[in-house]
């Protein structure tokens, strides 16, 4: 509780706590994204550090699946920077981030489902030629979702939503990214399920990967994260570290519903 | 996982393996060659039999593995068959000193004719595939159809290209051994194409093209590359058509012909290569096979035969109708006979005991 008493005002942006210093993984700079005449992002600066988790929460239509993936190469930005490891990757396509180590898990999941559990793991390491070094992360997927190791020989499409989204997690895991942007994972799952998704999560991220994660339910989400930021109508209004956001009434009243 | 042919030729050095295929057809061709010199009609028959098969196979790199829907193969057809056509009427006369014959100096010049046409008709695919980035599903079927069309449109207004009236005294350079080997070309490279990470590429679009994208698909590049290597086929099977027609007039290479092929991959099942094979076999004996039945069923009365004959057709639109209600996926689906047949098989073993 302490640090959320000392708010200041950055710019529009209500900053809260203060944050660990940390190397930055991705630095998002005044990133701006429109579709025709119409602007989902007015400029926003966001940044991950090394092995931390960051939560980007907000209403629909707030622009975070829009920031994703602008960040990820699959929409081209109308403006601002996007730097990975200090290196400027504004406008590179995702063809070409996802050998510079950065996985998207789209919303919806996005999973082949008329291949195999198995085939699409495959497509994971689409990009790698590590054949021992694939296999060894294979077996780290199906340790972190033993289920998905039930359900190798099964068509994608006939598992769960939960699976389905175990799958999605684990098949970006398979490029070896060392900074994973997942979007809603808990879009449509069961509580408790959505509850395992997160602890794999952290576990992960406790293994040194930084996340990049987009989320409407901001109670897990900050739970999880090092940090967070609030997007409203395209632009940030809010950061703080995780603990403090889920903490400062602002938060509690527009997104925990009390 | 990197190579399906490698187990199947375990005892072959490295540098054997890829032309290992091809060199093994080389004398089973000639000897189909030697086989059927008696035989004009069915070289004939099974030359577009042949035709048929390189379009189908190849139109299904297009449309069944790579998921974009393309409707006009007619055009890259008609492209290699004109590019070929007129080089060869051009060339005719050309002898080629260093080779020993003036037949063998032909043949050169004939397969040099086929490569021009699938070249050119390559560079249409590159056009034709630049859209298919933008558009998806029936807008790019529009496209595809709108450019088979112009195609067409512009031969039939070119001077140079006999306009109406067509190509006419093509040199007959054609030969069962050449369609074969070119259809059995065309097959390697679809199953090689298929079983490689390519060839997995090009499934991932198929199946989710943004999905494909988040995992390092460079989906742009893909989707054209299936372009070019489909009209580049399509392209040679022109050629080809052209070299034992003798005649070709833009009347071949109508809306018309574009959708046969269509139907021919829809019934053997999109992404199948062995289905579009048994199907443009099928499709494209069905309607002579009808036509002997229907001559021998009219025996002498030949007002009855030719009345039989008015319902071929009909028959033949029957037969694709009763083939999608039962099965909508296709024959095959997306796999292979060798996939599919055991299955088959084991179901009737069962259904015996």
């Amino acid at each position: 509780m302490s640090g959320a008493a000392v708010a200041q005002e950055t710019g529009g942006v209500k900053v809260l706590g203060t944050r660990a210093p940390r190397e930055p993984h991705l630095e998002i700079q005044g990133l701006r994204v429109s579709y025709g005449a119409i602007q989902a992002l007015r400029g926003i600066d966001l940044t991950v550090g090394r092995a931390e988790v960051v939560a980007l929460i907000g209403a629909n239509g707030a622009g975070k699946t829009s920031t994703l993936r602008a960040v990820s190469g699959m929409l081209k930005p109308a403006g601002g920077k996007i730097l990975l490891d200090g290196r400027d990757v504004t406008g590179l396509k995702a063809h070409q981030l996802v050998p510079r180590g950065m996985a998207h898990a789209p919303e919806g999941r996005g999973i082949f489902l008329n291949l195999t559990v198995e085939e699409n793991l495959d497509l994971g390491a689409y990009r790698r030629r590590d054949t021992a070094e694939i296999a060894k992360d294979l077996e780290y997927c199906f340790h972190l979702f033993p289920r998905i190791k039930e359900r190798r020989k099964q068509m994608a499409g006939t598992l769960s939503g939960g699976e389905q989204q175990m799958l999605a997690i684990s098949r970006a895991l398979m490029s070896r990214p060392k900074l994973l942007l997942l979007d809603e994972p808990s879009l449509g799952l069961a509580p408790q399920v959505t509850e395992t998704i997160f602890r794999t999560l952290k576990e992960v991220n406790e293994r040194g990967m930084s996340i990049l994660l987009v989320e409407q339910n901001a109670h897990l989400a900050l739970q999880l994260a090092h940090y967070g930021y609030v997007l409203e109508t395209g632009e940030v209004v809010m950061a703080g570290p995780g603990r403090e956001l889920l903490e400062s009434p602002e938060v509690r009243k527009a997104y925990l519903g009390e | 996982m990197e190579s399906v042919a490698a187990p199947r030729f375990s005892g072959v050095p490295g540098w054997l393996r890829g032309p290992l295929p091809i060199l093994l057809s080389l004398p089973i061709l000639a000897l189909a060659q030697w086989a059927t010199a008696q035989a004009p009609f069915l070289v004939y028959i099974a030359s577009i039999v042949g035709v048929n098969v390189i379009l189908a196979v190849s139109l299904n790199i297009v449309n069944g593995m790579t998921g974009q829907f393309s409707i006009g193969h007619a055009g890259f057809m008609a492209v290699g068959a004109y590019i070929a056509g007129k080089f060869s009427l051009e060339t005719k006369d050309v002898y080629l000193p260093f080779m020993q014959s003036v037949a063998a100096s032909d043949q050169l010049m004939f397969v040099f004719a086929l490569l021009l046409g699938g070249a050119v008709a390559a560079v249409f695919g590159f056009l034709v595939g630049l859209p298919s980035l933008r558009l998806k599903g029936d807008y790019l079927a529009i496209v595809t159809l709108g450019f088979g069309e112009i195609i067409r449109v512009i031969v039939q207004n070119t001077e140079m290209f006999g306009r109406a009236l067509g190509l006419s005294g093509i040199p007959q350079r054609s030969s069962i051994f050449m369609v074969m080997f070119w259809v059995f070309l065309t097959i390697l490279a679809a199953r090689r194409i298929a079983s490689s990470a390519h060839g997995r590429s090009l499934l991932a679009i198929r199946e989710d093209e943004i999905a494909a994208e988040a995992m390092g698909v460079n989906t742009t590049a893909y989707k054209v590359r299936a372009f070019v290597i489909s009209a580049f086929f399509a392209g040679v099977a022109g050629g080809l058509f052209a070299h034992f027609v003798g005649i070709i007039n833009p009347g071949s290479f109508t809306f018309v012909k574009s959708m046969e092929i269509v139907v021919m991959i829809v019934a053997g099942g999109l992404g199948s290569t062995t289905g579009s094979i048994v199907a443009a076999v099928f499709l494209t004996l069905l309607p002579e096979a009808l036509r002997s039945i229907f001559t021998q069923l009219g025996g002498g009365d030949q007002t009855l035969a030719q009345r039989v004959d008015q319902i071929r057709m009909p028959i033949y639109g029957m037969l694709l109708v009763a083939l999608m209600l039962l099965r909508p996926q296709g024959l095959f689906g997306t796999k292979e006979i060798w996939d599919v047949a055991p299955k088959w098989l084991s179901r009737r073993r069962k259904g015996m005991r």
